[in-house]
């Protein structure tokens, strides 16, 4: 039975030492599984990256921070707390293309994606939806539907969506999902929108890099 | 940011209800529900701690808990309990009609998994103080009117000529998957 | 202090006859929110039996040192602990479920079947017997939950456990692995339940109306 009647102190003394162990043994927990909640993150991650820009050799990661790139992250900021793009290159060390991260509220809840960006021939060259709630069978078919997907395997930025068959054959046209027009809109809207942000940066690199 | 404040607020309180497209705040939701008028106080009851929750939930993400994440659920519900402790006793003293209305809710706000949902959805998204705000206004009121038409419904149906054993819970749900359904035709809605 | 129920008693009660889930609905939220497969359904079960046979077996070997006022704290501080570490050996271990799962995990803490069982029995009886009284709820909260996971998951995606049940040819019931399903689910269980009490118990069959988790204890 749990004691009746003690003085305050003991009630204090008690929640403070039962704090004081359960703190402890988090730590402790925490630093074991830490190292491989990080190598698990890195791994979707450079997999998302190694998707978008068609198996890059390696891949370097840009830090935005006031309209300029920076290669590491300023004094006295977070890593986390930035904004970041990754640039590919293939063997010969030559870029490939940017891989661009952006979510925006979709149908049913935020939508978020990584798409690959190649500002020499101003096109998309590849999209993975990182996060979607989505109705199951119509809208996650943004995520599932591998022609969909297939269709930002380079065309033009800005994107336009148009609906099935009713494309003119401009470059910069993405079929939607018929019966998912607003998961699939959104996924446009969210490419678009980065791209209009971040493309005065992306275009003019290497200049827009501060070592 | 006003057009994001606006999605935040209306997908808590029916795009993404927390009751009935989320499973948070149940336990009320089953057992305070068949009265309208109880389901309202519960509801006030809730939005109230849920403002306060989400404020001082900003606070320790904000200063206190970059430096230790791990320790984040511990504080989250110590200070929920805490909280719900204080709110209780500011209440008794400046409104005894209040606190004697709304007196019996409160406890049970503590283990409801609504105001501890509350805070873990904040943290993940990383919503900042306005942002917050709006969410647990929407949630709180999400909560509200999923409260409000439960009891509604329930209070009609004490009249109605059911079966006998199909009184009690197992309606309550088939009730609740009604409501949850017509909810879902709010998805898209704000969206271009 | 003398029990008054057997050991065997204790394990047995809490797998079916007092079922946390169907009979006392208790921790309603990660029933209907995570039962949409049944392999999230199997980790949110283990991980909740891991919390309840940790929190039952701490509570119990320590009772004498908590006291009463704070009680409730004490236990809410235990739980919670066990709940943090179950999360973090998630992330690390299983990533795909644990993101599946994602807040949920977190809400064990307030998962009034745990918190029920430290102030119904664990904080009163012999380690031993917490232990007991742990398996045999959490045993029976894992098969509540894969009750309704079977379903959802059959129904819904035509899958169980991933492996296809129906063929290529099935249109899967969506929605019970939407929102609603999860209601519908359960409510239909408990339906059955009932009538199926109903046959068996005749005119002494009695309703629920009220869940029996909910309770007017303070937290301290």
């Amino acid at each position: 039975m749990t004691i009746r009647g003690a003085p305050a102190w003991r009630l204090v003394s008690t929640l403070a030492l039962a704090g004081g162990v359960a703190g402890l043994l988090i730590v402790v927990v925490f630093e074991w599984a830490e190292p491989q909640i990080e190598a698990h993150r890195a791994a979707v991650l450079a997999a998302a990256i190694d998707n978008v820009l068609a198996s890059p050799a390696r891949y370097d990661t840009l830090y935005v921070v006031d309209g300029t790139l920076h290669e590491t992250p300023p004094e006295g900021v977070l890593e986390r707390d930035l904004e970041r793009v990754f640039l590919g290159y293939d063997e010969s060390d030559v870029p490939v293309g940017f891989a661009v991260t952006g979510g925006e509220p979709g149908y049913q809840d935020i939508i978020r994606l990584i798409f690959g960006y190649d500002p020499g021939s101003g096109e998309v060259v590849g999209m993975e939806v990182l996060e979607s709630k989505e109705t199951p069978g119509l809208g996650d078919k943004i995520e599932k539907d591998a022609e969909f997907v297939a269709e930002f395997d380079g065309v033009q930025a800005p994107l336009v969506g148009v609906k099935q068959d009713a494309g003119q054959g401009d470059p910069g046209e993405v079929d939607m999902i018929t019966g998912a027009t607003i998961s699939s809109r959104t996924v446009i809207a969210i490419i678009n929108n980065r791209l209009e942000e971040l493309s005065p940066l992306l275009d003019t690199y290497p200049a827009t890099v501060k070592r | 940011m006003s057009g994001d404040l606006f999605w935040i607020l209306i997908s808590a309180m029916v795009v993404n209800n927390f009751t009935l497209a989320l499973f948070l705040g149940l336990c009320p939701f089953m057992g305070v529900s068949a009265r309208v008028a109880t389901a309202l106080r519960m509801g006030g009851a809730n939005i109230f701690v849920m403002v306060i929750t989400s404020l001082t939930v900003w606070v320790l993400n904000t200063f206190v808990l970059t430096y230790a994440p791990y320790l984040r659920l511990i504080s989250f519900i110590v200070v929920i309990a805490s909280l719900v402790q204080i709110v209780e006793m500011t209440i008794k003293k400046l409104s005894p009609t209040l606190f004697r209305e709304l007196g019996i809710f409160l406890p049970l706000i503590t283990t409801n998994c609504a105001i501890l949902g509350l805070a873990i959805f904040q943290t993940n998204r990383g919503y900042g103080f306005l942002e917050g705000l709006s969410f647990a206004i929407g949630a709180g009121l999400g909560l509200a009117l999923a409260l409000v038409l439960m009891a509604s419904i329930r209070q009609q149906t004490e009249l109605s000529d059911l079966p006998g054993l199909a009184r009690g819970m197992g309606l309550v749900l088939i009730v609740a998957a009604s409501l949850s359904m017509a909810f879902m035709g709010f998805a898209g809605l704000l969206s271009s | 202090m003398k029990s008054e129920t057997t050991a065997q008693y204790d394990l047995i009660r809490g797998i079916w006859r007092e079922n946390p889930v169907l009979i006392h609905l208790l921790g309603l939220c990660p029933a209907l929110a995570v039962t949409n497969t049944v392999a999230n359904s199997l980790a949110m079960g283990l991980a909740t039996f891991f919390v309840l046979m940790g929190s039952s077996l701490l509570v119990s070997t320590f009772k004498r040192f908590i006291p009463h006022e704070v009680r409730i704290s004490a236990y809410i501080l235990i739980i919670a602990t066990f709940v943090t570490i179950a999360d973090l050996v998630l992330a690390a271990v299983v990533p795909e479920i644990h993101k599946a799962l994602g807040a949920f995990i977190a809400l064990i803490v307030v998962n009034c079947m745990i918190l029920g069982r430290q102030e119904a029995f664990a904080s009163k009886r012999p380690v031993s017997r917490a232990a007991l009284d742990a398996t045999g709820t959490g045993i029976g909260f894992l098969i509540a939950m894969l009750m309704m996971g079977s379903v959802r998951e059959v129904l819904g995606n035509g899958t169980l456990l991933g492996y296809s049940v129906f063929g290529a040819g099935f249109e899967p019931w969506i929605i019970m692995i939407l929102p609603p399903g999860g209601f519908l689910t359960l409510g239909v269980f408990l339906l059955a339940m009932g009538w199926w009490r109903g046959r068996t118990e005749g005119e002494q069959a009695k309703v629920r109306h009220w869940p029996h988790g909910v309770t007017t204890r303070r937290a301290a």
